[in-house]
């Protein structure tokens, strides 16, 4: 049996002032705390990174840490993996794996590591509370005080589902912070959950991941981002919604001011979000199209911003924002009435997948935000209606969440993105996971929007006629060339295939004329000087 | 860089837009690609349309066809005369473009390329 929380800090006693170690002393700390076979948690995701504490853990002995069961959301850094090379990992469970993709994918099929499972932000926290709560976790927070308390400020992302798994079960919560001080701007995290507190030789990382550049959307992006509000948002009446990372999406938040305003949809549409700090969503915030959001993480750069909006954003009593990655996942998934995003393929039953062959991606939090929410019970007309469509005569009414997937029909190098086969196939044999890795199931799919228009596939009644409207949409990859003819043809005189003429939409118009902001600098202008981009995104 | 020729039946052009001179759209830059529309060409007939293409990227002849096809399909391109210089554009790219520079020679110099 491990021995308890009180055993393990008696081991660190004489390294221990309260709760502060010195930084020097991090890499001997987690010797002395750590035991064979323990569950660890190094806090990660796609932004911010207890990267200091995954270096210190990366240099402790093998000799004396290994055999661990990693339970962590992201593993995107080289330490992540460098201690699994060691030797030092036996079990993995996670997430999200980015950058080191590749990395991962060969040390599985190397046998070198056990996979549990691959599981969304969502499906881990709660595990944190069933059968994989962290023994040991690292986490990352701005500053701490004498004490122990944690600011974790606008970042504060995962930290909150962590700790609490961690603390309230007898184990050892590890944090690095940027720097100590007498006074926090607000506590996040109490110092009666914290146990070991150390300042890092530099800031924790952040990574501005939601950050797109409106110079690179493309007039085909701007066609796409029309059809959406005009063929979906307008059609449903969609207030609640979440927003995928891509340039499709970005496109369509910088459509609000200007296309969606022409059609007068201003309070009608995209009023709540669950939603990242998008710099591109800053013009729809000042044209008063937006009236509440709520964030996942934050957005380097956004702070300033986000402040200056109170009216808007959730903001702590020091003014800055508090993020929260559960609970805005769960408002994704339960509050939230339409899903939009973009991925890399997509078959003839509607699954689409970002597994590629030789890359285990992970699935992040799209598969909670972009699947039906079976224990939903609480109605609203765009929910009602999306239920009510292509549900047969009788059947017991209920609603249905939208899901749509938005992407041109070939990606870059002319790969095309509707295929026969999904890659995930191969993967998923390859590296002997237990399923196909299915980022969203065609099952949940309610629409699909490509240059070629919109199909309704909510509104389909089998799936014959939902594989005719998917290879309807397909363009000239070799799936939509294999379309027939007449079943198309009666789908869009059915309104479930609609092509931009069919939504008076004329190509011709889509131009770049209709973004709200053409530039990261447009931006900044459009923030009343507020938004700060990361010097990479500065070109002036 | 691969160059041929395609011939398409396609309804006649509007015939006092044929009068019109030459329309221009798009760019010669990565991923995308120019359209030149002109009355006349080789083929003169009123009832084709000829479509000569340059494009850097090799072996997608079959796609070329399809979108072209559907282009002479759709639109009353009878009688014209069309010059694509392609920087590896997609499909989507280039039926927009083709739409666009259709659209602009239909409206004259006057209203210029969009």
């Amino acid at each position: 049996m491990s021995a308890r929380r009180s055993e393990r800090l008696a081991r660190i006693a004489h390294l221990r002032q309260g709760r502060h170690v010195q930084p020097d002393a991090m890499v001997e700390v987690l010797e002395r705390l750590i035991e064979a076979g323990d569950r660890v948690c190094v806090e990660g995701n796609n932004q911010k990174q207890a990267d200091w504490l995954s270096e210190c853990l990366a240099h402790t002995d093998p000799q004396r840490v290994h055999g661990l069961h990693l339970v962590q959301s992201v593993l995107s850094l080289p330490e992540h993996l460098d201690i699994i090379e060691r030797g030092q990992v036996e079990r993995l469970d996670f997430s999200f794996s980015g950058p080191q993709a590749g990395r991962l994918a060969r040390l599985l099929e190397g046998g070198q590591i056990r996979l549990g499972a691959i599981h969304t932000y969502l499906e881990l926290f709660a595990r944190y509370f069933v059968d994989l709560t962290p023994r040991v976790a690292l986490v990352a927070a701005q500053l701490a005080d004498r004490e122990g308390n944690l600011y974790t400020g606008p970042n504060t992302e995962d930290t909150p589902a962590i700790v609490e798994a961690t603390a309230f079960r007898d184990g050892i919560v590890i944090a690095q912070v940027n720097a100590v001080v007498d006074r926090l701007p607000r506590i996040d995290i109490p110092a009666d959950w914290v146990h070991v507190v150390a300042p890092a030789p530099r800031p924790h990382h952040v990574e501005p991941l939601f950050t797109r550049d409106p110079a690179l959307i493309t007039e085909v992006q701007v066609l796409m981002a029309m059809i959406a509000i005009k063929g979906l948002y307008a059609e449903y009446g969609i207030r609640r919604l979440n927003h995928g990372i891509g340039f499709d999406t970005a496109a369509i938040e910088l459509l609000l001011p200007t296309y969606a305003e022409s059609l007068g949809l201003r309070g009608r549409i995209c009023t709540h979000w669950a939603l990242n700090p998008h710099p591109t969503l800053i013009p729809a915030i000042e044209a008063g199209f937006v009236e509440s959001v709520h964030c996942f993480g934050s957005e380097v750069g956004m702070e300033a911003y986000v402040a200056a909006r109170p009216d808007v954003f959730f903001l702590g009593g020091d003014g800055s924002l508090r993020s929260n990655r559960a609970f805005c996942q769960a408002a994704g998934h339960y509050a939230c009435d339409l899903f939009i995003g973009s991925t890399l393929q997509i078959d003839l039953a509607g699954n689409s997948s970002t597994a590629t062959r030789g890359r285990i991606t992970g699935f992040g939090g799209a598969p909670n935000m972009g699947a039906d929410a079976r224990g939903r019970r609480h109605a609203s007309a765009a929910w009602l209606r999306a239920g009510a469509e292509g549900r047969a005569p009788g059947a017991m009414p209920r609603g249905r969440k939208l899901v749509c997937q938005i992407v041109e029909t070939f990606r870059e190098h002319m790969q095309p993105t509707f295929v026969e086969r999904l890659d995930a196939w191969d993967l998923a044999e390859a590296a002997g996971l237990d399923l196909p890795p299915v980022m969203i199931y065609g099952e949940d799919l309610t629409h699909l929007i490509t240059e070629e228009g919109i199909a309704h596939l909510c509104r389909c009644t089998d799936d014959a006629e939902r594989e005719q409207a998917i290879r309807a949409v397909a363009g000239f990859t070799p799936v939509g060339l294999a379309r027939d003819a007449a079943a198309v043809a009666s789908l869009r005189e059915r309104g479930i295939v609609q092509r931009p003429e069919d939504l008076g939409i004329a190509p011709r118009d889509a131009t770049r004329d209709w973004l709200a902001a053409r530039s990261i600098k447009d931006l900044v202008r459009a923030s009343g000087g507020r938004y700060q981009p990361p010097p990479q995104f500065r070109n002036w | 860089m691969e160059h041929f020729t395609l011939v398409f039946p396609s309804r006649p052009a509007p015939p006092q837009a044929l009068q019109a001179a030459a329309a221009l759209c798009g760019v010669v830059g990565s991923g995308n690609l120019e359209v030149l529309v002109e009355p006349g060409g080789a083929s003169a007939a009123q009832d084709c349309c000829q479509l000569e293409v340059h494009t850097a990227a090799e072996g997608f002849r079959e796609t070329w066809q399809a979108v072209l096809g559907e282009f002479c399909a759709l639109h009353a391109a009878g009688g014209l005369s069309l010059l694509l210089n392609d920087v590896g554009a997609t499909p989507a790219v280039v039926a927009l473009r083709l739409a666009q520079a259709y659209e602009a020679w239909l409206a004259g110099p006057a209203a210029g390329a969009p």
